[in-house]
């Protein structure tokens, strides 16, 4: 067990390693000329420096010595957290990251635990329903939300909730009343995946022998949901999570840019809008160690969870 | 066989031999009528044309796709013609989608958008199909050490969430239509090289395979005309799907200000540009928006459709 553990976090901090050098060699070497996109982005013309001008912007870039020494460095500074400097804002991208990170986490992190509970919820009301009719239509409803890209839905919930409704702020950081919106549009992929496996899972697990058991026992249709369909239907939806952790910090970006909320995805939109590298590859790099980080988690949670799972290694 | 052939798996699989039935105990079989897989496949594409949704479903993509093929077809108006007298005009019968803030058709330029949009799509799709797929061929195929490091490329690819892939990747080469398309090709592919590795992991240990080999085929033969045919409908289905994925994603990227300069529009370029007016015409984002739901939704229903009946 220790094994695996161990095993299990050495490979996540390859592929984190891994992910870096990719994010590294897109954003630094695919660029036929990365002086000018440099220069550029700081807002200083190429055209109107001299020679040595040029060395010095060279040097102090890190380019002067070649990619594998510029790669290292950059490498080493990320291991130490830092991040190099903005090139259009002029400050330590650390100090940015640090000053963005908690208002993405605060709108992830309710996003994520919205996302659960909306899933949980409409499967778990699609299959307590009786009337067939009705959980048909039901049904189709996650296959439709998860058709609809979140730039969209939340211009529609601004629509009817802040313009026409006038219950919550269209934008802002401020208190929680702006939270709710970007939070619910953000949740409403991931919640459309999760009931739709919910689903899957509870007409499944419905055909087992165990249920059948404890039917027999007298266990009323309720009971038997909650007590057996629903943990055994759950377990799975563990890793679900941990992989749509990605499609969430994805979705940040967008909605933090609907909503015009403060945040690590709109620090990205507008450092790629004004091709900002070294900003790009520290939201790169942060945004990759938390999906593999929870992932990770994910994976050593499953055994405790799980006892089949935990009792199969030991025995292997 | 000095030199290791490639497909090692499938010689170590034939010392098992599959039970095959004799003719003798084969003749009441016989008399089935024989039916192609190709027939079979052709029996439910016209069953499924009884399905009123797939239908609808059909018939939506296919004006998308004559929208992004012949704009001129299905418009009335000029999508570049202003006119101040006509600006912000709510939908109506003469302007199904209203006008914009420079008195231009809306639907017009909806139509007009879903070359670009559908343009980006197609060649993010065709990226990583042909990316993908031959990733997905040499490691499935080759095995051993290619495999390895192939699927461990793919993991890693897989941890960068794959919105921030494409921005890392249009940072680098910059905006426009195909650049979106390139970033979003590249955020599709490794899904692509998953799926072809685990069909052709799959095909590759059939019988018929093996009798291919057996026959004395070529490793390129039996790739070409056994596997890769046998192994193309789940990643023709998940072709479907991330078509509607990359119209989504590309959207997206250009609705964050990346995609086509203006006056050229996208439907993200629409939606974006309509939100300045989203307080006094809201249907200048939400709009261009429904579109883009309505062809995503068409989409998947048709790839829903289709794993139905490669099952």
């Amino acid at each position: 067990m220790t094994r695996y553990i161990l095993g299990r976090i050495a490979q996540a901090f390859l592929v984190l390693w891994g992910a870096y050098t990719v994010a590294y060699l897109i954003l630094y070497l695919l660029p036929s000329d990365s002086l000018t996109i440099l220069l550029t982005a700081s807002g200083v013309e190429i055209d109107t420096l001299s020679k040595t001008d040029l060395a010095k912007a060279r040097h102090y870039y890190g380019l002067e010595h070649g990619a594998l020494d510029q790669y290292l460095r950059l490498l080493w500074g990320a291991l130490h957290g830092d991040f190099g400097v903005s090139l259009t804002k002029g400050v330590s991208v650390s100090s940015l990251l640090a000053q963005r990170f908690p208002h993405t986490l605060a709108l992830a992190a309710s996003a994520v635990t919205l996302s659960i509970l909306e899933g949980l919820g409409f499967a778990y009301l699609v299959a307590a329903l009786r009337w067939v009719r009705i959980r048909q239509a039901l049904q189709r409803l996650p296959a439709l939300a998860s058709s609809v890209p979140v730039f969209w839905s939340g211009l529609l919930a601004i629509q009817i909730f802040a313009f026409g409704l006038g219950w919550l702020p269209s934008s802002g950081n401020e208190g929680f009343a702006a939270l709710v919106l970007p939070a619910w549009t953000l949740s409403l992929p991931s919640a459309a995946i999760y009931a739709q496996v919910l689903l899957r899972k509870f007409s499944d697990v419905w055909k087992e022998p165990y249920i059948t058991t404890a039917r027999a026992k007298g266990l009323s249709r309720a009971q038997t949901q909650w007590r057996h369909a629903l943990r055994n239907a759950a377990l799975p939806m563990l890793t679900l999570v941990g992989l749509q952790v990605g499609n969430t910090v994805s979705g940040a970006v967008l909605v933090e840019t609907v909503f015009g909320r403060v945040g690590l995805g709109r620090l990205a939109q507008e450092a790629v809008l004004r091709q900002d590298v070294p900003v790009v590859l520290a939201v790169v790099a942060v945004s990759a160690a938390v999906f593999v980080l929870v992932n990770l988690l994910v994976d050593l949670l499953y055994p405790m969870l799980d006892p089949r799972i935990a009792r199969a290694q030991r025995v292997g | 066989m000095e030199p290791k052939p490639l497909s090692a798996p499938i010689w170590n699989s034939s010392l098992h031999p599959p039970a095959r039935p004799t003719s003798a105990a084969n003749a009441g079989v016989d008399d089935v009528e024989i039916r192609s897989v190709l027939l079979a496949r052709w029996a439910g594409a016209a069953r499924s044309l009884r399905r009123p949704g797939f239908v609808l479903a059909a018939c939506f993509i296919v004006f998308v796709l004559l929208a992004a093929a012949v704009p001129e077809w299905l418009r009335r108006y000029d999508p570049y013609a202003t006119s101040v007298s006509e600006k912000l005009l709510a939908p109506s019968f003469r302007h199904w989608f209203g006008t914009d803030q420079l008195g231009r058709d809306l639907y017009a330029r909806v139509i007009c958008g879903s070359t670009l949009s559908v343009e980006a799509a197609l060649a993010a799709v065709g990226i990583a199909l042909v990316g993908g797929v031959s990733l997905g061929v040499l490691s499935g195929f080759v095995g051993g050490k290619v495999d390895a490091l192939i699927m461990r490329g793919v993991d890693v690819l897989l941890a960068l969430p794959a919105l921030l892939l494409s921005l890392a990747i249009i940072t680098a080469i910059g905006f426009g239509t195909m650049p979106v398309a390139i970033a979003v090709g590249m955020g599709i592919l490794p899904g692509f090289a998953r799926t072809t590795r685990a069909e052709v992991l799959r095909v590759k240990t059939l019988p018929y395979v093996e009798a291919a080999r057996l026959g004395g085929a070529s490793a390129g033969r039996t790739l070409l005309t056994h596997v890769l045919p046998n192994s193309w409908g789940p990643v023709a289905v998940l072709a479907t799907l991330d078509f509607g994925v990359a119209i989504v994603a590309a959207a997206g990227l250009s609705f964050l200000g990346f995609g086509a300069a203006p006056p050229a529009a996208e439907w993200g370029t629409l939606i974006a540009s309509g939100r300045n007016f989203q307080m006094t015409a809201p249907w200048l984002s939400l709009l261009p928006g429904l579109f883009v739901v309505a062809t995503v939704f068409g989409l998947n229903h048709i790839a829903r459709t289709m794993e139905e009946l490669w099952r």
